[in-house]
């Protein structure tokens, strides 16, 4: 770790190379910052699949950044121009349709990564203590994505960036008192207009995207000082070989890189078949009302935000109330901040955890799918009722979680973490 | 093995009940469902629906995002052809397919400023727009003489009269949702056109294909070129799978 034993190793192999490193190392710690991040940082060797969308994450938010430069390119942020703009990329721009493919499908990608890897911590625990803060910056991360996608989705103005921003922009004016206020400085116009285009467009290219690349970086910082647990939900550090290395862990360079490696193929081949072979994904992903330009005499039959949105539409929709709706959707996410101090069972993995909360991690997957579906519907009785008993689930696992996890019947945890090898 | 299952259990539950929950639910209305079985890669078929577009359609639809020179290179016309067929509207084939037309008297004539087809087949699809334009029927309560089953109370007047010919809808009693409502049952010919309704049907489909192409012109190449990107994908995972494995043979 010490700059003066890199810089002897360093030096030892001699070398023009060599030699440039020791000078910036007596600059700048490069090679104490690789050691610590990359090839001295010890993660379990037990990863099993749910670990890899961390870094997959990483890898979309890098693709969206650099699509995003080129889009931005081209791109007119006004309401006389935009969606021209968006079409002259689609067709006259050189692979401006391949750019523009990948930063729409990135969009859905970053949300579909984004709730597996959060699926992965609420299976295993990786929101208790000690990562409680990488949790809460993790969720920090997740509302900023939705704040990026929200000012992104405006930004082609379609009939359904248009409307979609209407309907949820006016959800703050369910804030008592100051709502309406709070809605007028949102839009800096009376209506959805060229102005709220033009600064949802700043936002969406400098404002979110640095906070986001900043979280990154400090969600990554944290997990680097808990470390990374592991589907058995143990500490690794505390079993150390002669050496100080953790016995159960391999360096993140070359092990865990080169299966990501792996797993970055997968994701792209998967990625890729959506881009070449159904960038609009049947309209889960662009919206066919979206190919039509804004118009704000005209609403659309049926306005329904993208898919990563429905679960929090759908409960909005099933309170009668537009400020319940609002305050309560607001709750639902809410809840997640506050997971870590929700739960008080000692045991991490659901490998060793009680049936209690297996079945409330079950009920609350089925009821955030469930109104994932129901937010994408028309509104019928059916559907609203179907939307309030997923919706009072939904809270259920939060609310009650300190109840059921307070005794529950957990099994004995190993020391060490289970490894069968990989073939 | 078992505990791997266990947690992977909980994902897989979740994703049954929805399936579960997902089948549509379609209500019974009264339209035509009919299948376009347009292909773009029919290159004839698409040289005639640009035909149709420039004499039928660009009188009031302007195609503002597509460029003459783009149709001769993916119809595979020369451009001598483009001009002299197709481009009535445009003084180079650099220009996009606009109209003389202007917004306002277009709203004066018809309540509504006819929209830009570019992107039609995208908001809608060709199956809409398919049956959009076999449904024409006689309607004496419209200023246009007729409605349309797909879209009611459309604006747009059924220019393709001369060769469809006019037909009635016949409407039945059923009912829906408790209540006994008129359902759209058949068409009945009223006057015969200059085509028969077969040479109709394949008219409205090239005319839909041509729609369909300029919805998206980049589709076919990015589908061709998406098989290449998967193929080297693919080898490339081969290869870091043995990667990956050699570096982790000694991991016990």
């Amino acid at each position: 770790m010490s700059a003066a034993g890199t810089k002897a190793a360093g030096g030892s192999q001699g070398g023009r190379f060599a030699r440039f490193i020791d000078w910036v190392d007596e600059r700048f710690p490069l090679t104490a910052m690789m050691k610590e991040h990359v090839t001295e940082y010890y993660a379990a060797k037990s990863f099993n699949a749910w670990y890899v969308f961390g870094v997959l994450a990483l890898l979309v938010l890098i693709l969206q950044v650099v699509t995003g430069i080129y889009l931005t390119m081209s791109y007119k942020p006004s309401a006389e121009d935009a969606f021209a703009s968006v079409e002259y990329i689609m067709r006259d721009v050189d692979w401006g349709w391949l750019i523009r493919y990948m930063h729409s499908t990135g969009a859905s990608a970053f949300f579909i990564v984004v709730y597996l890897h959060m699926f992965r911590a609420l299976m295993y625990g990786s929101y208790k203590s000690p990562r409680e803060l990488l949790w809460v910056i993790g969720m920090l991360i997740y509302v900023a994505l939705m704040a990026q996608a929200f000012t992104g989705y405006l930004l082609p103005w379609g009939q359904m960036s248009y409307w979609g921003a209407q309907v949820i922009v006016s959800l703050f004016g369910a804030v008592p008192v100051i709502g309406d206020a709070i809605v007028e400085w949102i839009r800096g116009d009376y209506f959805i207009s060229d102005i709220t285009l033009n600064r949802f467009f700043a936002l969406h290219v400098i404002a979110v995207p640095l906070a986001l690349m900043i979280l990154a970086v400090v969600h990554i910082l944290a997990l680097h000082t808990t470390g990374s647990l592991n589907p058995d939900g143990i500490e690794i550090k505390k079993t150390k070989g002669p050496d100080g290395i953790p016995l159960d862990g391999v360096a993140f360079h070359p092990f865990h890189t080169a299966k990501d490696l792996v797993a970055i193929i997968i994701f792209a081949i998967a990625f890729c078949a959506v881009v070449f072979f159904a960038p609009e994904m049947g309209g889960y992903f662009l919206e066919h009302a979206n190919f039509e330009p804004a118009n704000m005499l005209k609403t659309p039959p049926h306005i329904a935000p993208v898919w990563y949105f429905t679960p929090f539409y759908a409960i909005l929709r099933a309170v009668p109330s537009k400020g319940w709706g609002a305050f309560l959707m607001a709750m639902a996410i809410v809840m997640l901040f506050l997971l870590p101090w929700l739960d008080r069972c000692k045991v991490k993995s659901i490998r060793y955890r009680g049936w209690s909360y297996k079945i409330a991690l079950t009920t609350f997957t089925v009821s955030f799918l469930a109104l994932g579906f129901l937010g994408m519907q028309p509104v019928t009785p059916v559907f609203v009722y179907a939307a309030r008993l997923f919706g009072v689930l939904y809270f259920a696992f939060f609310l009650l979680m300190p109840l059921y996890t307070a005794r529950e019947r957990t099994k004995p945890v190993p020391d060490r973490v289970v490894y069968h090898g990989h073939h | 093995m078992n505990r791997r299952l266990q947690s992977g259990l909980v994902a897989v539950t979740g994703l049954i009940a929805v399936l579960v929950l997902g089948p549509a639910f379609a209500s019974g209305g009264g339209t035509l469902n009919d299948v376009a079985n347009n292909d773009i890669r029919n290159i004839p078929s698409l040289q005639r629906g640009a035909g149709n577009f420039v004499n039928y359609c660009s009188g009031c639809h302007s195609a503002k995002y597509v460029r003459y020179n783009q149709l001769a290179r993916d119809l595979q016309m020369s451009e001598d052809q483009v001009v002299n067929n197709l481009m009535f509207a445009a003084a180079k084939s650099t220009e996009t397919m606009e109209i003389a037309m202007r917004p306002d008297d277009a709203e004066r004539w018809f309540g509504l400023v006819p929209p830009d087809l570019s992107l039609i087949a995208r908001s809608r699809g060709p199956d809409y727009l398919y049956n959009f334009l076999r449904s024409f029927y006689l309607d004496p309560s419209r200023f246009t003489g007729v409605n349309n089953l797909m879209l009611p109370g459309a604006s747009m007047p059924h220019v393709l009269a001369t060769l469809q010919g006019t037909q009635r809808a016949i409407f039945r009693e059923a009912e829906v949702n408790g209540t006994v409502q008129h359902v759209f049952d058949r068409f009945e010919q009223v006057s015969p056109g200059t085509m028969t309704p077969a040479e109709y049907d394949e008219f409205v489909r090239d005319t839909v294909n041509f729609l369909d192409y300029i919805g998206e012109p980049v589709k076919q190449k990015r589908q061709s070129l998406g098989i290449l990107v998967m193929a080297f994908l693919v080898v490339f995972l081969v290869l870091a799978y043995l990667l990956k494995r050699e570096i982790w043979r000694d991991v016990r």
